[in-house]
């Protein structure tokens, strides 16, 4: 059975799973919710399955993977085997050991970048546009001149200044993205705040941070959340591409990014191992995006006619 | 009549979705129009008048089909007709003018481009044919400056002036048929009266059939050779104009007719310390002075009403009140108390007292908040209720607007209708528990049915409650119905003020006197007879 084929076998066979899982979410839940999974396509059911995949693997990877993650088990560059399912790479650590723990390293790294690139973005746009004048030109210029900047030039100036350890890597990363969120988050905020019902709630008395939480946040969620999967994507691809450069995370941690650069020497060998990891990235971005495209088209408000 | 048929529909029916299913919005509708025939066709909002107007064009909306009936134009079946037919019909044969034509023209055209469209796509004019034909068709809808006014662009000329050049647009092709949407709902009081002259004498002045949409019967009453009264798709009944005014036949065509009957007793005049007097307030937007010393009191358990056109300063008056929009000079007391000027500045408990409804339901209440929340905030604030308490407190107003709680309770603002949302409104409102409520134009986006409901549970809940309601309206049948007081304004001053009885008896101020003339009465004759009298006293 060529390569192909089994790549072609094991999407239909996901496919597959998705519109199982699909049935049984709509038969378990009732109201409302039921009637959000009834217009679930089957992509984003697909999607919704492999982020769960990845999630699941991420969290249970210590229990999952044959190898340690950073031990040398065997010698270098070993083909696939019965012992060494991927094979090993270019010092003897086993790839399906180390392609496991990339999971947890790249998703979960990439995972609080964005989130905390949305927190500080959203909130401090969303506050910008409510409360104007001064506070909002300062933020807003300030952000335009972050932006001005090219954002992978940026993280790396910013890393080779603070050094490279994880946590800057999260926090340059989520600084770069949270001026793009703030953009989105601000623009979307402008046409709430002017709406009856904020002036309503200032009249109240509520303070800002109601304000935000309660009646904006609950409006702004629609192109925020899909914004959400859009950055998730980017940022996976930042990370993936600043390890590749040797500037994210750091060896012996187990990384998509530079196991594929790692053992890219394999390619010319006509090896696909070094693509797995590739491939990895590809299909989660793939299955975030089909999720977002279902949440756009939910917040858009079309129907199917 | 005994003319030709014009257009004829029958037994048409037209389903419209909602979700996965498709629900009958239009019953089985018989219509005949004869050429130079005006027909009236009324109803309150989802009766279906607009969707038999939009059919009548062999039109269905988005989320509409038409699936029973046949719809026939001057002996072509709009059914069966192919789009290219249709669309060389539409614009040429059949125009429509829809209710907002701030909406409805391109803001990026300049008018007399617009109008030029239509005939010399259609091939029936020359461009510059065109632009005279437009000029000569302004100056005949008495729009200012005819030769120039066509070369602006909608934002640069007013909305009785645009609802006219829209009006001239569709007569550009000198149509058989016209449909007029609501044309002169979104307007004032004096200026539906000039679009609605104008309409009339230019469907007579070209013996132009046009079948013309609205709620307001007294508006129908002045254009219409027939009307046609329609119920949740149904007819309920169809006669001549007078034949309709004088003896209606059906209970809900009287229904409709009575609806205006509603008033409140004469109160006596109130005493004491008012619950807000505004003093000498003058008010402006950057250096435009938008209030200039505006006085008047409110008392407890009275209504004062405060009338004029857009712009002349009523929801400007309310900003001021509530501390939105501080004043530059003058101030606002509280039960003979000053209020800090500005929002920031004022207490939790001076916010508590004066509470504000708003004309748009829609945009008032926060789509994604549960009535539950939507209700219970201003009681969790203000009053620190939690837990069940606040859930009894939601619950108890919920029946005071008459909602049944257990239904609603966790409803979404999206799943009420136009008048249930306004009744949250008031519901958030009273939740606070205030001696005053600012009412901005509650009823005015609301059909008359509907709105006469909220008018009388508004004064039920004043004779409950003691409230005070400042009524900001632009509609003098409201203000007859509900007001204990009248003010009206003008261009940010007050004009006169006084007790509603004095206000609606002579003598007036010239401008009251405009006002008070220019409210449609049920009466076929009344805008002839409106016109006659303007045009002899000037």
């Amino acid at each position: 059975m060529g390569f192909a084929a089994s790549i072609i076998l094991g999407l239909a066979g996901l496919f597959a799973l998705a519109w199982v899982l699909r049935l049984a979410v709509r038969r378990a839940l009732t109201g409302h919710a039921r009637s959000i999974a009834n217009d679930m396509p089957l992509t984003a059911a697909f999607g919704i399955l492999v982020i769960l995949i990845y999630a699941i693997v991420a969290i249970a990877a210590p229990a999952l993977a044959p190898f340690p993650e950073r031990e040398i088990v065997g010698g270098q560059f070993q083909p696939w085997s019965a012992e060494h399912l991927l094979g090993t790479d270019r010092i003897g650590r086993d790839m399906l050991s180390r392609l496991i723990y990339g999971a947890r390293n790249t998703v979960g790294i990439a995972f609080v970048t964005t989130a905390l690139a949305f927190v500080v973005g959203s909130v401090l746009g969303i506050w910008a546009a409510l409360t104007g004048g001064w506070i909002d030109q300062a933020l807003s210029r300030f952000v335009d001149a972050l932006m001005a900047i090219p954002a992978l030039i940026f993280s790396l100036l910013l890393l080779t200044i603070f050094g490279t350890s994880v946590v800057t890597l999260v926090l340059v990363i989520a600084a770069v993205d949270a001026t793009r969120v703030f953009r989105l988050a601000r623009a979307v905020a402008q046409g709430i705040v002017v709406m009856d019902y904020i002036e309503a709630a200032k009249l109240r008395g509520e303070g800002s941070w109601f304000l935000i939480r309660r009646e904006i946040l609950p409006n702004a969620m629609a192109p925020l959340v899909a914004e959400f999967g859009l950055r998730f994507c980017f940022v996976f691809l930042a990370i993936s591409s600043l390890s590749f450069l040797g500037l994210g995370i750091q060896p012996p941690t187990a990384d998509w990014g530079s196991m594929v650069k790692d053992n890219a020497t394999l390619i010319t060998f006509g090896d696909i191992t070094p693509l797995l990891p590739a491939g990895c990235i590809a299909l989660l971005t793939v299955a975030v995006n089909f999720v977002v495209d279902w949440q756009l088209y939910r917040a858009s408000g079309l129907k199917e006619q | 009549m005994g003319r030709d048929v014009l257009l004829k529909i029958e037994g048409l029916r037209i389903e419209g979705r909602s979700g996965d299913t498709w629900t009958e919005i239009v019953k089985g509708i018989d219509l005949t129009l004869h050429k130079g025939e005006v027909l009236g066709l009324i109803g309150e909002s989802g009766a279906g008048k607009s969707t038999v107007g939009l059919a009548a064009m062999g039109f269905a909306r988005d989320g509409c089909r038409i699936t029973g009936g046949s719809i026939l134009f001057d002996g072509i079946d709009l059914r069966k007709a192919s789009e290219a037919k249709k669309r060389d019909l539409r614009g040429a044969r059949i125009a429509y003018v829809a209710q907002s034509a701030a909406a409805s023209f391109n803001p990026a055209h300049k008018l007399i481009d617009q109008y030029c469209e239509a005939p010399v796509v259609h091939g029936v004019m020359s461009r510059d044919k065109a632009e005279h034909d437009a000029i000569d068709l302004y100056r005949r809808m008495q729009l200012p400056d005819p030769d120039g006014i066509g070369f602006r662009y909608p934002h640069q000329v007013s909305g009785g002036q645009l609802q006219r050049a829209m009006t001239a647009m569709a007569m550009s092709c000198r149509p058989d048929l016209i449909i007029f949407d609501e044309p002169t709902t979104a307007l004032d009081v004096t200026t539906q009266i000039e679009v609605l002259a104008a309409i009339r004498d230019i469907v007579r002045q070209f013996d132009t059939a046009a079948i013309y949409i609205t709620h307001d019967l007294a508006v129908v009453a002045q254009a219409a050779d027939r009307i046609k009264v329609l119920l949740r798709g149904e007819e309920v009944e169809e006669a001549p104009t007078r034949q309709m005014l004088d003896a209606p036949r059906e209970a809900y065509t009287k229904s409709l007719w009575a609806v205006r009957s509603f008033a409140r007793p004469e109160q006596p005049p109130a005493a004491g310390t008012p619950v807000v007097s505004v003093k000498g307030v003058t008010a402006a937007y950057g250096t435009v002075n938008v209030l200039e010393d505006v006085s008047f009191d409110i008392h407890a358990g009275r209504t004062v009403a405060v009338v004029g056109e857009s712009g002349s300063g009523k929801s400007t008056t309310a900003r001021v009140i509530t501390g939105l929009l501080p004043p530059k000079s003058g101030a606002v007391l509280f039960e003979g108390k000053p209020l800090p000027p500005a929002l920031k500045g004022r207490t939790r408990e001076q916010l508590r007292q004066v509470q504000m409804i708003y004309q748009m339901a829609d945009t008032a209440l926060n789509p994604k908040l549960k009535l539950r929340e939507l209700i219970g905030r201003p009681a969790q604030m203000y009053l620190g209720l939690q837990g069940k308490a606040l859930d009894d407190r939601v619950r108890d107003l919920l029946n005071l607007i008459e909602l049944e709680p257990a239904k609603y309770i966790d409803r979404l603002p999206g799943e009420l209708s136009g008048g249930q949302k306004q009744r949250i409104g008031i519901a958030r409102a009273l939740a606070a528990e205030p001696q005053l409520i600012i009412c901005d134009e509650v009823t005015s986006a609301l059909d008359q049915i509907v709105q006469e409901g909220i008018l009388k549970l508004l004064n039920r809940l004043q004779g409950e409650f003691g409230l005070a309601y400042m009524f900001i309206t632009h509609d003098l049948a409201t203000v007859r119905a509900i007001a204990d007081e009248v003010v009206v304004m003008q261009r940010g001053r007050v004009i006169e003020q006084g007790p509603k009885a004095e206000m609606f008896a002579p003598p007036h101020e010239p401008y009251t006197d405009l006002l008070l003339s220019s409210v449609p009465e049920m009466d076929p004759d009344w805008l002839t007879r409106l016109l006659e009298s303007r045009a002899a006293a000037s």
